[in-house]
């Protein structure tokens, strides 16, 4: 579903990410693991189209994206979730989730559905859908990136640590949460420092340490054969 | 009364103009975080359409709608010429292009016009006057007064009802995100340079109806006077240009009242000087944007 071969990202003479590759099959749900600072949002954010590779290549369904634009890449049916939590903090609700169906605007009962499909995923956003997004708990606020993306109806999401700075209840309604869209069949690249939370949900995983993949395999290969705290605390 | 009334119908007047002078200048920096030095030539493009029609034999009402879509033009022509070519690259060349696109098309006007005032059509009802609860006043005030009120209110609705002002708004605070959701890059930013020509256009028609001729620098005054109302006003938010706008305006019009005879050819230092002290007490505008990231 989605393959990159050889990647490589830099921010000018910086080399952040130095010739990586993977792959996820349809429906998988693959983690990328690692410290801060090894890679990752450089990673979701080339292949998101935010960032230029410098080189290798990006495979989506069999469309060579490796230099696609962002607007494209969504329009291709993959879609982003950056660790920033970047809703429109003056927009309410209804109009951040509205934008993310931006490249289905015509369609509008298909977006009502989707819409009633995500509200019934995260009835807190039903209820807050006036409310300026900037006003919304963290908690709310990444569920509703989420839900934003998910408007989009992509093929595949890209998650960008979302438990990030979230308190342990919320934390595990967001792993809930995306176990029930791998349920759907939607192929998902999560991204985390949260290991055992993302073995626990994960089919396979990655582990990245200084813009290189240093491991990979089955959630349960990765728990029993990786010393992971040497891959993390030596990131 | 009649002095009241006189006062607030001149505030509301200048207000509206200057309110959507900022507005025009404002819609461009909150997408690109760039001012667009060209502005005021959009106004003067204008002027100068009218001036080229007037022997056209068109009825005034066309004249004004061609002007108006000259300035338009204009204003998505700006962005081809001088913003999206350099646009990826530093702010200080786009800050450059879009002086010397600026000076360019005063140039154009120089060489290809004339540097001398040209006259431009104005319908009678222009230069009618009415009284008003004792106040005469001039019917292009009111005219000016109806035509920000009906403007502004369809950029609020653009803004706030429909998808591509949402998009638009969206794209101010984080363009990168906005993009990342389908919403394309050129169309925000063109559409953002065609509203921006078509408030310039507006405007250019009736602030050159104050003088009735246009000349090259005609766009210099409206220029500062957009750039100032938005530093006062918040220069990310379109609520602060607007409100900026009139506050400006309002400074403006008490100091014409209030200032002797021989101090009135100093008013713009005290203008000024007011401004300064806004900024020594509030630096980021009287009217906060909502947070924003990177300048695209
Ligand atoms: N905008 C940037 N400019 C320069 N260097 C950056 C930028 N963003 C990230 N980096 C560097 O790239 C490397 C990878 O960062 P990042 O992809 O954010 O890692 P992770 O998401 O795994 O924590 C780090 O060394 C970081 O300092
Ligand atoms: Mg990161």
């Amino acid at each position: 579903m989605l393959d990159i071969r050889d990647l490589l990202v830099n921010y000018g003479t910086i080399r952040a990410v130095r010739g990586i590759g993977f792959n996820l099959a349809k429906g998988e749900l693959v983690s990328l693991l690692g410290a801060n600072g090894a890679g990752k949002s450089t990673t979701l954010k080339c292949i998101a189209g935010a960032l230029k590779a410098s080189g290798g290549s990006i495979t989506l369904d069999g469309t060579n994206i490796t230099s696609a634009s962002p607007e494209q890449v969504v329009r291709a049916g993959l879609a982003t979730v950056p660790e920033t939590r970047d809703v429109f903090p003056d927009l309410t609700v209804s109009e951040n989730l509205m934008l993310g169906a931006y490249i289905h605007r015509r369609d509008r009962a298909g977006n009502r559905d989707n819409l009633e499909r995500v509200h019934n995923l995260f009835p807190r956003l039903a209820e807050r859908e006036g409310q300026a997004a900037g006003t919304l708990s963290g908690g709310e606020q990444q569920m509703l990136v989420i839900a934003r993306a998910l408007m989009s109806r992509p093929s595949v999401l890209l998650l960008d640590e979302p438990s990030l700075g979230l308190a342990p209840a919320i934390v595990e309604r967001i792993f809930e949460m995306i176990e029930t869209l791998k349920r759907t069949g939607l192929t998902i690249l999560l991204v985390e420092q949260n290991v055992n939370q993302t073995l626990a949900v994960a089919d396979r995983a990655y582990i990245m340490r200084l813009g290189k993949i240093v491991a990979s395999g089955t959630a349960n290969e990765i728990r029993s054969t990786t010393d992971l705290s040497a891959h993390y605390l030596g990131g | 009364m009649g002095f009241a009334i006189q006062f607030v119908i001149d505030v509301l007047s200048l207000g509206g103009a200057y309110a959507l002078m900022a507005l025009g200048l404002v819609i461009i920096y909150g997408i690109l975080r760039l001012v667009n030095f060209a502005y005021g030539e959009l106004i003067m493009v204008a002027g100068y359409t009218m001036y080229l029609t007037s022997g056209s034999g068109l009825p005034w009402i066309m004249m004004a709608v061609f002007a108006v879509v000259m300035a338009v033009a204009f204003g998505i022509f700006t962005d081809y010429a001088a913003f999206r070519p350099v646009r990826a690259k530093s702010v200080t060349a786009v800050l450059i292009t879009s002086f010397a696109f600026s000076n360019l098309l005063q140039n154009a006007a120089l060489l290809f016009i004339s540097p001398r005032p040209r006259n431009v059509p104005l319908p009678e009802i222009f230069s009618q006057t009415v009284s008003i609860g004792g106040a005469i006043t001039p019917v292009r005030n009111l005219i000016t007064i109806a035509a920000s009120i009906v403007l502004l209110a369809a950029v609020a609705f653009l803004m706030r009802k429909t998808t591509l002002g949402i998009a638009m708004r969206a794209a101010a605070t984080n363009f990168t995100m906005a993009r990342m959701l389908g919403v394309p890059a050129n169309l925000i930013i063109s559409s953002a340079f065609a509203l921006s020509g078509f408030l310039a256009g507006v405007v250019g028609i009736l602030w050159i109806g104050r003088i009735g001729t246009v000349v090259p620098g005609i766009g210099l005054e409206p220029l500062l006077v957009a750039f100032i109302a938005t530093v006062i006003g918040g220069m990310r938010s379109l609520s602060g240009a607007v409100f900026g706008g009139f506050l400006l305006a309002l400074i403006d019009t008490t100091l014409n009242y209030t200032l002797s005879q021989d101090l009135l050819k100093f008013r713009d230092a005290f203008t000024f000087g007011l401004v300064i002290l806004i900024l020594l007490w509030r630096p980021e505008g009287l009217i906060r944007g909502p947070a924003s990231g990177q300048r695209t």
